[in-house]
This record gives C-alpha cells, structure tokens and sequence, in this order.
C-alpha cells in the first residue's frame, strides 16, 4: 500500500533530515520501496520548509506526494502552507507550542482530520536537553501514531545518519518522543 | 560485497563515476547539479584523483578532454547554462575523438531560467549543440539507480567509442533520495592503448565505422591532436574534400553502425497496446500509474521508455507505430524529443505531445487524461 507522509516546519528544525530518516529506515530496514523529496529553492531558507517521503511494499512508480496520508508540521506557517491537500480522515501530527490551534480547528473538523499532539520542541529542550533533536523526537511520535516504519528499522536510520557521538542522545530522543502519544 | 544506500541521484552519479573509474573530475558548480560536484570533491582525493574547480564551464570541459588524453576517465557536471558554454569544446571532443562524460542536470530554460526547477529542456542541444555534423550519444536515467548504472554506462560507452557521451538527468532525479543498490561485479570498458610500432604511426587510421587505440600523452607516441579536418596521421587537411567527408562520415558512422549494440529500451505491455506512451527520463515514472488505471478500465496501453535518447531508437518507434493507433509522448519542454517520435513513426500512428513546462513533473493523471481523450 501507497503512503505519502510529509513533514513541515521552518528552515534549520531539521525536518529534511527527518524524512530522510524515515526514508531511509523504511528503504533500507524495513525492507519497502521509499523515495524522498523535499523542497528546494530560495524560499527553504528561513522560511517554510518541507519533506515528503513515499512508502510502499510495491515499485514507487511517481516519486512525489500528491495528498498526504500523514501530516506532520513543526511550525504554523508551515502548517497553513501545507495542510491544503492532506486526506480527509489524515493524520496531523502538530506540535502545539509551535501551532496556533485555534486556525485549523473548522479545517480539522470538516475533514475530519485525526489530530494528535506531540511537543516536540519543549520535550527535546526540557527532557532530553538538546533542542536540535526536536526533530527525532518528532519521528517517536511519528512512528508511535501511524507505524510507518518500524520502530527498529527507525532506531536504525538514526544511529546511520546522526554524527558519531551523538548516538545515544538521538536514541533518547526517538525514545521520548515515541512515549508522547 | 553488495551495499545499499539511501541516497539523491547526484551522489549516484558521482558513485558511478568512481566505480567506472572516472579519476578526473573539472567543472563549475551549478545548480540543481552541484551535489555532484560536491561528492566528486569529497570522493576522488580518497580514490588518487583529482578534483578541480574551474573559472567556467568552457575551461572545464577544456580539462576533461585534456585529462582525456593524459589516459585519465574524466567528467564534469553541469546544467543548461553551461552545457551551452561547453559547446565548443564538445565538438573539438568529437572530432578529436576524446572519451569524456558530461552530466547535465537539466532546469527550466532558456537561460538561466528556472535554477531549481526541473525540465528536459536540452534534448535537442545534446543532438545539435555544437556546429556541424555529428552524432552523440546520450543516456536519460528515470530513477537514482539508473542514474548510477548509466553513469557508469555513460563511461563505457565513452571508452568504447572514443566519444563524448552525456547523461541527461533532471532536477527531480537528481535530487531525489531512493535506494541504491551498488553491486559487486560492475563491468567496466576501458580504452584500448596503442602498441608500439616500428615506422611510421598512424593515430587515425581506423576502419570505415570504428575506432583506433588511443594513446596517452607520454605513452612515448607523436601525436597532433587538432579539431582541424585531419588526416590518418593526424596531419590538418582542410582542403581536400575526401579526407573530409571519409573523417566526418567515420565520426557519425561508428555511432550510428553501432545502434544496435548502443540503443537502449524498455517496453511495458506493448505487444497488444493501442496507445503506447514513449517517455524518456523522469516523465517515464508517471507513466506506470497512468498505464495501470487505463488497464483496469480495459484500454490497451503500453508503454516504451527511451533509455537512450541518442542515438535514436528508431526501429524500435517504427514497430511500436505499425501495432498501436495512437503515441503518447510526455516531455518536459514544449516538444522535442516527440519530433524524433512522429520521424521515426513513418506517420503509421498519431502523435501526441503532452508538453509541460515551469518545472513539475507531470502528474499520472495529467497521462491518463490523454488516454482517456484518445479513447473517446
């Protein structure tokens, strides 16, 4: 089966390197097909920025996502950018300190969105203590709400992909963020 | 060992060049082709390479084909802009018969166009860029792997036939990440070095359709390399209309005699298809989905990927247009490669281009509406 997941926020919270993550555990350790794209311009600085990663059993035929399954955004503005297209009945995953909820509440409802919440940013900065791994943590809840990929095969991605020596703070930090929902 | 990696195409293409044992590596980095750039500055000083940035794109191709006779397998990567810049120098490649790779990441165009965004705008500049009368080869890939297996390809095919030979990748290939599967038994074409000969040398001395061993600068052989009309000695002469037409003739020749062994094709459900869908590169992979919801509905389509853009796989469109009524032919631009198609089809199927430009990957749905308005 077919799932496009993408993943928003702004510029430098890491959410490139999350889809890669993603991409990456489903691609190569959870044995399924991934592609991996993501916004690319002028505009990626700064501003909002964007992922999107493709998983199936089968041949991914067209790399690209057309309407989101899974919605992840780490930031409003963002979030407003790219919500537009998410399925109806999709999962949004948000995390709220970074959202206006108040501004998605008539779209959450009319489509009927499955709504979750995972502060990632505060959990990142307050139990793990390191803000920059806002973005694993964000992949715990991730791979927690929707399944996926699974939780070795993410563990996996992580240790392949962060800088040496940074291992266990990351695995701490998928840890925390598996345990919010 | 076999290893797999999750990677953007750019990194596979610079991969590839290592594993063809590319070992040279000039040019200016450009967008949307600079990841390759970037890799090939990381990997070829592990590798006893040598990596160098240039002023512009017309001294980088100067040095590839420098590198070329120095016995170096030697790349540069670039896109539209400086494909144009590297014209001149591309056909001195031809004439004097360099093995070189160019890799253009293509974007929207003309100009500078649209930096990070996708196109096939260049279709037609690898065919006909550079004056004169010659006969390129090019390799589109569709995917990350093919962009490494064709690199690789790409060299070759170089090698085997003393030319330059370009892969025509796009913006979304280049830039998306997919699994890479590197295999272990990678076959590999490297240039056949002159022996040495008692009297007199004669560099160009080759049959009618073929090529002759290329030595390398300090290999001990004299050796004028010029894109002056030369003779088998390699002597400029510029008047004599048969050392011309034998040297120019020879140049496409073995090119074109070799069609056979140098085309390339992929067909999907063609034997029994109304419409088939003839793509090259990126389109190629909006294609499956458009095909496959066609199918359900019970209209025949089948599809034929141009792995090769150039030479042209003439014979392999002139069959495929004696079987179905209708061709579909999705392109990136406003209509290039589709002039090659309805050629080739001797006017035995109708044509159609769906010709998208601004830098988006057409849609399965934008193909299978096609479908469906041809259906009737």
């Amino acid at each position: 089966m077919r799932t496009e997941v993408r993943i928003a926020g702004f510029g430098g919270q890491g959410v490139i390197m999350a889809g890669v993550i993603i991409g990456k555990a489903a691609s190569l350790f959870d044995n399924k097909n991934a592609v991996q794209t993501q916004s690319y311009g002028p505009e990626a600085r700064g501003g909002a920025s964007r992922t999107e990663v493709v998983i199936d059993d089968d041949e991914i035929d067209y790399p690209k996502v057309t309407s989101p399954d899974i919605l992840v955004a780490m930031s409003h503005e963002a979030l407003i950018k790219y919500m537009g297209d998410l399925k109806d009945e999709g999962v949004l995953i948000i995390d709220p300190d970074m959202i206006v909820e108040e501004e998605i509440v008539d779209f959450v409802n009319e489509h009927k969105i499955k709504l979750y919440r995972a502060p990632a940013t505060k959990t990142a900065t307050e139990d793990v203590g390191l803000r920059i791994v806002a973005n694993i943590v964000m992949i715990g809840a991730i791979v927690k709400v929707t399944e996926v990929v699974s939780v070795d095969a993410a563990k996996q991605a992580i240790l392949d992909s962060v800088p040496k020596g940074t291992e266990d703070k990351n695995i701490q930090a998928f840890e925390a963020g598996y345990a919010l929902l | 060992m076999v290893e797999e990696r999750f990677v953007q195409g750019n990194e596979a293409c610079a991969l590839g060049a290592i594993a063809a044992n590319c070992r040279f590596f000039a040019g200016y980095p450009i967008t949307p082709s600079t990841e390759i750039a970037e890799q090939m500055s990381i990997l070829l000083p592990k590798y006893g390479g040598s990596f160098v940035q240039m002023e512009d794109e017309i001294a980088s191709a100067g040095a590839i084909i420098g590198a070329s006779w120095s016995g170096m397998k030697a790349m540069t990567a670039t896109s539209g802009p400086g494909i144009s810049l590297m014209q001149e120098n591309i056909g001195y490649g031809f004439i004097t018969e360099t093995p070189i790779v160019i890799i253009n990441v293509q974007r929207g165009s003309p100009s500078t166009g649209q930096p990070t965004m996708s196109a096939q705008a260049d279709m037609m500049q690898v065919r006909w860029g550079s004056h004169g009368d010659y006969e390129p080869i090019a390799l589109a890939p569709s995917s990350v792997q093919e962009f490494f297996d064709f690199t690789i390809k790409a060299f070759n095919l170089a090698e085997e036939y003393r030319v330059p030979v370009t892969v025509l990748a796009d913006e979304v290939v280049g830039h998306m990440r997919e699994k890479l599967i590197i295999p272990d038994d990678i076959e590999i074409v490297t240039r056949k070095r002159p022996e040495k000969v008692d009297g007199q040398y004669l560099p160009f001395d080759a049959p009618c359709d073929g090529t002759t061993p290329m030595p390398a600068f300090g290999d001990g052989f004299n050796i004028h390399v010029t894109g002056l009309t030369h003779d088998e000695r390699g002597y400029p002469d510029t008047n004599d209309p048969d050392t011309h037409t034998k040297l120019v003739e020879r140049l496409c020749n073995k090119v074109l005699m070799h069609r056979k062994d140098i085309c390339s094709v992929k067909k999907e459900n063609c034997d029994d298809a109304d419409i088939v869908i003839v793509s090259c590169g990126s389109p190629y992979r909006s294609v499956g989905a458009a095909m496959k919801k066609a199918r359900e509905e019970g209209i025949k389509v089948g599809s034929l990927k141009i792995d090769t853009p150039w030479p042209f796989p003439e014979e392999e469109i002139a069959e495929i247009a004696k079987t179905a009524s209708d061709i579909i032919v999705p392109e990136m631009n406003l209509g290039q490669i589709v002039h090659e198609v309805e050629r080739a089809a001797h006017g035995e199927a109708n044509v159609h281009l769906i010709g998208k430009i601004g830098g988006i990957l057409h849609k399965p749905d934008e193909i299978y509406d096609k479908i469906k308005e041809i259906n009737g």
